[in-house]
């Protein structure tokens, strides 16, 4: 049966957003896609830039790399380098999405699907969302934070607390717990418990230093002494919140800010492929359907179809425009290929997915979505076909050898390789060097030892010294990094000395 | 799937809430963006003094493209550097067998097409746009303006409060009494007149009826009623109205504004090197940038000499260099012919800037002064002098001294950095001559 379509122009207007939330909304939830309820919000294209530049935050505190994010997105926009991103959302409660006023109607419908149920589904599902991140509170931290930091400027002056926040930036990736729970966030909570641990921090360190101030003589004993921490840290930024000997209540409370932030987008890290191809898969879904409905027209699909097919698009590697892989492009690859196993096996399927043929695919996409983050989502799931749709090879870069080797292509022989290999680059683990906080010297010259387990003889990059001046800075007494060599070896390979 | 029935209860309950933000403000980014120029003056004020020397000098009042090298404020990260061992999936396979070995692409050699998100496209400048405000800002800085020139400068237009008749409207402060009442007087004549001349009438009718009848007749009665009528109709009229109110009505005005002309004299023999000439090309630029406050049409003339004056355009006038001495009446005759051929000093006002090293031919200080005092002094607004030099000052120091000391308007400044060319239009803007 044939309906009288939503629109049949390209301008949109706010009722007519409403009209299309509502279909979209209603085929959403005969895919059992859970949400958060929506608040979408229509914005100019400067406001777009504002909130670009801010990474994703609705509100944020004031620093220079924003201002230097902005300029740089305004000079490219200005000069036609780069179109905006058609949506921004943010992992809260509600679940906030941007549309720009100056998208169609199609393109509006598009994000609506993209963004407000496909993202948004994701945030509320996934088991990294849901252990890691607290959309109820997340605002009302933001909030705290950006009045925090602005409090502290009246304070201590801008130029301290810029210090600060630059030392911690440059730490950032290393604020993560990656194994543990973090504790759950509340504005409330969060304000008093402030005022406590200031207080209560302070009177710790003091107490910790105070007993271990180099004793004279008495103690030297020292040999069968623990090293602390007794093993070793990976979350540098909490350590030093923790155990920094010269730092402010106000810059304990500031590095929190950062590691809290910097632990809220961590699962947004982890997941790329994943959302993208979720979101991807669910906006194709479900326009086609609006489309099967008879509720848009043709021009609306070609239109849509242009703008999707943009979206995953994925240049070959020896293509100018290649710059690795599009998530877009792989996560809504996996995700059709999901269905398409469930749905229409082949014999190799079967072999390889014994557990997915001929289930309903609305439940195991849906499994899948749940439990998975994109290195377990790719070991799981990437199947021959779409190994050999993408043409995906492998490449293998000894700097001891003249030559690249090829290590494996899209044969019978390859897919396991690729497979892992695939699953092992979005490994965060392995992407960034493995650093850990080693030892303090408590008793000695209070000088803080960092330890780079090296991986496969990679060397750490060129602005080490200048990340290792900031953790002197947070830190205050000398810091140094040892590096263990793959073979074993320990050597110190960067110092930076403060006079105790 | 989900039963109909469902669906609906579903939808009522997650309504999702459109809201129109366009209209909040859009300078979020403003803050982080001060923060940033704040953080990287020293940086941007180079590019800045770069971007003044490539100007011209009527071109101070634009916003300005500037480059910063990219790794001066990059914000550091431990990351990987090149080397070691990596493998990584690329797509788009053609040729490639399992145990190829191909060679290394140049442009990336080592990082084997790691996806390093960190470290960039490989851009080395950083580059943006600094608004006009802000581009003065720094050209300011230079020259150590007080803050309160600073804003006299970077305002665009002078306006002036003039009053401009009466309005029917405004605060109450500028209600114009007379005014008013003159108003609510003529209104209150116009209004009552009618029944005042009733009135009249109809009183004298009654003198004349009691007279003739007694006090209680009823038509009597009915005439005195009448005039009662009649008088609290008089009164009803009110003594001032609203409507009667008068204000003092101001508008802003510009400020008539007129034309200038102003002569940029340099020296341009040997002696004066490029150094020199970026100092006098800010002295220059000053200067112009105070007269395009104050007049509306400003026309520039470059005399440029050494043993000849020549008129030239601004190119040549900052970028050719010539040798030999230095006769600088050549340049001040030269000035005079141009201001009585060209400029007639009814018409016009007359300006003009000396830069010199100091350096002259000792037999034509002397002339030099008399010509100043005799001829140009009386034609030109002001007359600003700067010797860039560090040496002892030279005869037409000594000779200048003397025209300083008759004329108001005759600056002279001995110029070692940037930061002095300020004090020689401190009169100036003082004065503030419209």
């Amino acid at each position: 049966m044939k309906r009288k379509p939503l629109s049949i122009t390209s301008e949109w207007t706010f009722d007519l957003i409403k009209e299309y939330d509502r279909e979209i909304s209603r085929i959403a939830e005969s895919y059992n896609l859970e949400t958060y309820p929506n608040q979408i919000e229509v914005i100019s294209t400067e406001q777009m830039m504002d909130a670009y530049s801010s990474v994703g935050m609705p509100v944020g505190y004031h620093h220079w790399s924003f201002g230097k994010q902005f300029l740089s997105t305004e000079k490219n926009y200005r000069r036609g380098r780069m179109g905006l991103a058609y949506e921004i959302v943010i992992n809260s409660n509600p679940c906030i999405a941007y549309l720009m006023e100056e998208n169609t109607m199609t393109m509006q419908a598009l994000v609506i699907a993209h963004a407000c149920y496909g993202h948004n589904s994701f945030f509320k599902s996934n088991y990294l969302f849901q252990s890691w991140t607290n959309a109820d509170a997340i605002i009302d931290y933001l909030l705290f934070a950006k009045n925090y930091v602005t409090h502290c400027e009246e304070r201590y002056g801008e130029e301290a607390v810029e210090l600060t926040l630059d030392s911690c930036h440059a730490l950032m990736n290393y604020g993560v717990d990656r194994y543990q729970h973090p504790y759950r966030l509340s504005l409330v909570k969060e304000e008093a418990r402030q005022k406590e641990r200031e207080a209560y921090l302070q009177l710790q360190i003091n107490e910790l230093w105070r007993k271990t101030i180099p004793a004279t003589e008495k103690e030297n004993s020292d040999i069968n002494k623990k090293r602390y921490p007794e093993e070793p840290q990976e979350n540098l930024l909490y350590f030093i919140e923790k155990n920094a000997p010269l730092l402010e209540p106000w810059q304990r409370e500031i590095v929190r800010i950062v590691r809290k932030i910097a632990q809220y987008f961590y699962p947004q890290r982890q997941t790329q492929v994943m959302n993208e191809g979720w979101a991807t898969f669910w906006h194709y879904t479900i326009l086609n359907r609006l489309y099967e409905e008879g509720q848009v027209t043709d021009g609306f699909m070609i239109e849509f179809l242009q703008a999707h097919t943009n979206v995953i698009d994925q240049p070959a590697f020896d293509e100018p425009h290649y710059s690795g892989i599009n998530p877009y492009a792989l996560g809504f690859t996996m995700m059709s290929d999901i269905r398409r196993i469930c749905e229409n096996p082949t014999e190799e399927d079967k072999r390889w997915f014994p557990d997915l043929h001929n289930t309903d695919w609305v439940k195991s996409l849906d499994f899948a979505m749940r439990n998975f983050k994109d290195e377990s989502f790719i070991a799981q799931y990437l199947s021959p076909k779409v190994i050999r749709d993408l043409k995906l090879f492998s490449v293998l870069d000894d700097d001891t050898q003249s030559e690249l080797e090829i290590t494996a292509i899209h044969d019978d022989r390859g897919y396991q390789n690729i497979r892992e290999q695939l699953s092992n680059q979005y490994n965060l683990g392995n992407r960034e060097p493995n650093i850990q906080v080693y030892s303090v010297n408590r008793r000695g010259d209070r000088s803080l030892t960092l330890r780079h387990y090296q991986h496969n003889r990679r060397p750490l990059g060129d602005s080490t010294f200048d990340v290792m001046r900031h953790v002197s800075r947070l830190w205050g007494f000398t810091v140094r990094m040892e590096t263990e060599h793959s073979n074993g070896n320990i050597e110190i390979s960067h110092e930076i000395e403060i006079a105790p | 799937m989900v039963p109909p029935g469902t669906q609906v209860i579903l939808g009522a309950i997650f309504v999702s809430q459109i809201i129109d933000r366009r209209l909040n403000g859009k300078n979020k980014s403003a803050v982080n963006r001060q923060r940033f120029i704040r953080r990287f003056k020293n940086k941007i004020k180079r590019a800045v003094s770069d971007a003044i020397a490539g100007r011209s000098i009527t071109d101070i009042e634009k916003g300005e493209h500037v480059r910063i090298p990219e790794k001066d404020i990059s914000e550091p990260s431990f990351h990987h550097g090149s080397g070691g061992t990596t493998e990584n999936i690329h797509p788009g396979n053609k040729e490639f067998t399992a145990g190829d070995r191909v060679r290394r692409p140049k442009s990336q050699s080592g990082k084997g097409g790691k996806k390093a998100s960190n470290s960039g496209e490989g851009e080395d400048e950083f580059i943006f746009e600094l608004s006009r405000d802000e581009f003065l800002q720094f050209f300011f800085e230079d020259l150590a303006l007080p803050d309160l020139i600073k804003t006299k400068l970077a305002k665009l237009e002078t306006e002036k409060t003039v009053r401009a008749g009466y309005a029917t409207s405004g605060i109450p402060a500028n209600i114009n009494v007379i005014r008013s009442l003159k108003g609510a007087m003529g209104r209150r004549i116009a209004l009552q007149s009618p029944y005042k001349k009733k009135l009249k009438k109809k009183e004298k009718e009654l003198q004349a009826e009691l007279k003739r009848f007694g006090e209680y007749e009823p038509h009597i009665i009915a005439l005195k009623n009448e005039i009662c009528v009649l008088k609290k109709k008089v009164h009803a009229i009110p003594y001032i109205d609203e409507f009667d109110l008068r204000y003092n009505n101001r508008i802003k005005q510009n400020l008539p504004t007129t034309q200038a002309v102003m002569f940029c004299l340099m020296d341009v023999s040997g002696s004066m090197d490029q150094e020199k000439k970026e100092i006098s090309k800010r002295f220059f630029m000053l200067l112009y940038l105070f007269l395009n406050r104050n007049y509306e049409k400003i026309e520039l003339v470059f005399i440029r000499h050494h043993t000849i004056a020549m008129e030239v355009d601004e190119e040549n006038f900052f970028y050719s260099r010539e040798t030999g001495g230095t006769v600088v009446s050549s340049a001040l005759e030269l000035m005079h012919d141009i201001i009585t051929e060209r400029y007639p000093e009814n018409d016009w006002n007359i300006y003009a800037a000396q830069a010199s090293d100091g350096d002259n031919w000792n037999d034509d200080s002397p002339l030099c002064r008399e010509l100043l005092t005799n001829t140009i002094m009386p034609l030109v607004q002001y007359y600003a002098y700067i010797e860039i030099t560090t040496d002892v000052h030279q005869n037409l120091w000594h000779e200048y001294l003397n025209i300083k000391s008759k004329y108001e308007n005759f600056v002279m400044q001995r110029i070692e950095g940037i930061a002095d060319i300020y004090p020689v239009f401190r009169s100036l803007f003082k004065k503030k001559k419209v």
